[in-house]
């Protein structure tokens, strides 16, 4: 078993230093959503804060954040998820190299490796535990939630704290804009779907949770089980995958009571959401959180989040509604996410509560 | 935690060998493949040494199949070559018949194409072809190889700096041991690029006469650029198929120093934690280790720190130690993998590959790294007599240390059952 204990988010809304569960849900039209940042020296050295860029200190607060709000102040793993790591610090060092390759200074290079978060909230925590980093596109988040549930079932650790981090830059936007990930221009995150026109909203996000073995008092939900699948020419079968996927954890498609989708508003991926929340959760409801924290590789953390939150406090906020069914019990959500129908995953969370 | 993790396949590409028997016979000759930069453009040329791999990016396309193609990045290539290697020395023609997964290591992604579009891209935003950025993030080299072994049941990527494909064995043997893949292919991939050329330069530790790992007289490491990918198989896999079994993926070890994101604690507390993990699960003492490959970058501090840990770990009864990287220079993220399957090399032909580059013991040691290729069996240079009249190489321990104190050893046995 595995529980979700602690939480720490920073996104584009108000999700950190809050008790609140989107109850003031900020609205944006922008070309991508920026996170709401807290006041950073309550959390890191201001003299060690002030080199960081802005991703780090982003990963080491909802790190510390999380720490807190589970209680558990030395996890036995720390595995962290994220698509491009510091964005920032590799544009710096692209910059200098293309000007000239004789750039002294050595700290946007380090920061830019892939594990620095990972790494920075070891040497915060003092923690020589197992530590790593996944670094798969919309698969990073998830595969680190794997690794970390085999240590529970391997009984290498008993705890383990796991990140979903990913920062956007005005440049990687008009960059990966060209490639057609994103809507041409800013947007109303409100008014996403009424878009109708291919590309997202980007986003970014610094998620970590705590999980634990064991259920406590601040425990928001199971995690049951997650799952990633890869989508080559066809490999990935839902009416295959998701009946085995479910029965694995004993649970049946009536047992899922909302069905949390990674829609995004983007008029060529969102029929793939519709059509399997359609097929294979017909009658129940589904939801979304992306207009909240806008799409990026490891948006999942926003999800995850959203899932935990719903089962804690047995609240469903409207905000999340995509359809108008509403649950009569919430016992069970099933985060379903995809990018560019290659990479398709699936969390698995289940209520404490009864 | 009592299945058995067995390596059926190995596949390798580096600046030594185009492929495991080619890598094979200069590790025995004793030929490095440190040299002068020809791969891109750079004002290090002639001056800063690099591990290139012989193969240009033309030549592995041709030899690949993709000759026509321009969507590959030089580390998807060097990736599937090796990654190809491995299946097929496994005897793996269908990966459909088990369920079969791929976990790459890669710390530069597709940044060698990357790079030369952001130059395009700072002079006017609107140009440089999108082909050279699509594949810039770490996942795509990973599903360029997984596409072409035709692996789809589990794919995912790791980086962790310099230990990142220790990393995915030790992850790859978990998703065996715990039912999850009765297959998996696992390694790393990087290419070399002007992004990490100068980004180790503003660190200062590039040596401009090549790496001296565990020599006084070290300055620093010298990059490389390679792949190499090992096939793991369940127990019951190889049982079955009556398989071959080329090592056991005995133990592994991953533990953080916790001390500083590029510097290693002067007591090497990482790297002696992650060691004594390591043994630990292969249910061995230290004095079982009978050879370390080193992770031993030439870098003054990684050698140093490295160093103190196996002095306080082996005590009196330091095995016989090498660092391979004056062959192959630090191929980064691919490190782990290049020196998993070197470490299988000295198990089938017992033979203690030689720490190039080494002449002065350094002050602070005790010990110093092997130097002439040792045959087991016969007279070695060692220091401690009684691991050196040790007629066999049974269990190798293999060390690779990264950049955020992110340290993971891997110890690799003989299969006895065979």
């Amino acid at each position: 078993m595995a529980y979700l204990n602690g939480i720490g988010l920073i996104s584009p809304q108000k999700t950190a230093e809050t008790s609140e569960f989107l109850t003031d849900v900020m609205e944006y039209t922008a070309d991508y959503l920026k996170c709401i940042e807290p006041v950073y020296r309550t959390y890191i050295d201001p003299i060690q804060s002030r080199r960081m860029s802005r991703l780090i200190k982003m990963g080491i607060t909802a790190a510390k954040l999380s720490i807190a709000d589970s209680g558990c102040e030395m996890p036995d793993a720390i595995i962290t998820g994220t698509g491009l790591g510091s964005v920032e610090d590799t544009e710096k060092i692209l910059g200098e190299i293309t000007k000239e390759e004789r750039f002294l200074n050595p700290t946007p290079f380090i920061q830019s490796t892939y594990n620095t978060i990972s790494s920075q909230v070891a040497i915060q925590l003092r923690c020589h535990n197992y530590n790593s980093t996944y670094v798969h596109r919309t698969f990073s988040f998830e595969s680190s939630l794997m690794d970390g549930l085999m240590q529970l079932e391997e009984k290498t650790a008993r705890t383990f704290l796991a990140g979903a981090i990913d920062e956007m830059t005005m440049n990687h936007l008009l960059i990966t804009r060209r490639i057609g990930l994103w809507k041409m221009g800013p947007v109303s995150n409100m008014a996403l779907l009424d878009s109708k026109s291919p590309g997202s909203l980007a986003g970014e996000g610094s998620a970590f949770f705590l999980i634990g073995a064991d259920k406590q008092p601040s425990t928001y939900a199971e995690l049951s089980d997650v799952a990633t699948c890869i989508n080559f020419n066809g490999s990935f079968k839902p009416e295959t995958f998701l009946p085995e996927f479910l029965a694995k954890n004993n649970f049946s498609k009536d047992d899922i009571d909302i069905v949390m989708l990674g829609t995004s508003g983007d008029s060529v991926y969102d029929p793939i959401y519709t059509s399997f929340a359609n097929q294979f959760f017909p009658g129940k409801a589904h939801g979304w959180f992306k207009h909240l924290c806008g799409e990026y590789h490891t948006a999942t953390g926003f999800g995850l989040y959203v899932a935990a939150n719903i089962l804690k406090r047995h609240v469903y906020p409207e905000i999340l509604h995509l359809n108008s069914v509403n649950p009569g019990k919430i016992k069970n959500v099933l985060i379903y996410n995809q990018f560019r129908n290659v990479n398709h995953s699936f969390i698995l969370v289940r209520s404490c509560a009864g | 935690m009592s299945k058995k993790v067995f390596i059926t396949g190995i596949g390798i590409i580096c600046a030594i060998g185009n492929n495991v028997e080619e890598t094979l016979k200069s590790l025995l000759a004793g030929k490095s493949g440190i040299g002068e930069i020809t791969r891109f453009n750079t004002v290090h040329k002639g001056i800063i040494p690099m591990a290139e791999v012989k193969l240009s990016t033309p030549e592995l396309l041709t030899e690949l199949g993709h000759a026509d193609s321009d969507s590959f990045t030089r580390t998807a290539l060097l990736g599937m070559k090796a990654a190809k290697e491995a299946l097929k020395m496994a005897g793996i023609q269908n990966t459909k018949e088990y369920k079969t997964g791929l976990i790459s290591a890669t710390t530069v992604g597709g940044m060698d194409r990357s790079e030369g579009f952001y130059a395009s891209y700072l002079a006017d935003p609107g140009s440089g072809r999108l082909r050279d950025v699509i594949n810039h993030d770490c996942g795509d080299s990973t599903e360029r190889i997984a596409h072409e072994l035709d692996i789809s049941d589990f794919v995912t990527t790791i980086s962790t700096a310099c230990s990142s494909s220790v990393n995915a064995m030790m992850f790859g043997s978990n998703l065996i041991k715990t039912g999850q893949l009765d297959r998996v292919v696992v390694g790393g991939t990087d290419s070399t690029t002007r992004f990490t050329l100068n980004g180790f330069n503003t660190l200062m530790i590039l040596d401009k006469t090549g790496c001296h790992p565990f020599d006084d007289n070290r300055a620093g490491l010298t990059l490389g650029e390679g792949a190499a990918y090992l096939v793991l198989e369940s127990e019951d896999v190889v049982r079955k198929e009556q398989k071959k079994v080329l090592a056991e993926v005995s133990g592994y070890g991953n533990a953080n120093d916790a001390y500083h994101q590029t510097a290693s604690s002067p007591e090497g507390t990482g790297a002696f934690l992650a060691m004594s993990k390591a043994i630990a699960m292969s249910g061995l003492l230290p004095a079982d280790i009978d050879y370390i490959n080193v992770h031993g970058t030439g870098t003054q501090n990684n050698d140093l720190s490295e160093g103190i840990a196996v002095e306080r770990l082996f005590g009196e009864h330091v095995p016989p130690f090498s660092s391979t990287k004056g062959f192959t220079g630090h191929t980064l993220g691919a490190a782990g993998a290049v020196e998993a399957v070197i470490s299988i090399l000295s198990l089938q032909n017992q033979v203690i590959f030689p720490n190039l580059g080494f002449t002065t013991p350094m002050k602070e040691l005790r010990i110093t790294p092997v130097t002439v290729s040792s045959q087991r069996g016969v007279e070695t240079h060692c220091d401690v007599e009684t691991h050196c009249n040790a007629s066999l190489l049974r269990h190798v321990l293999s060390n690779s240390f990264g950049f955020g104190g992110n340290n993971s050893s891997v110890v690799i046995s003989m299969n006895n059952d065979q």
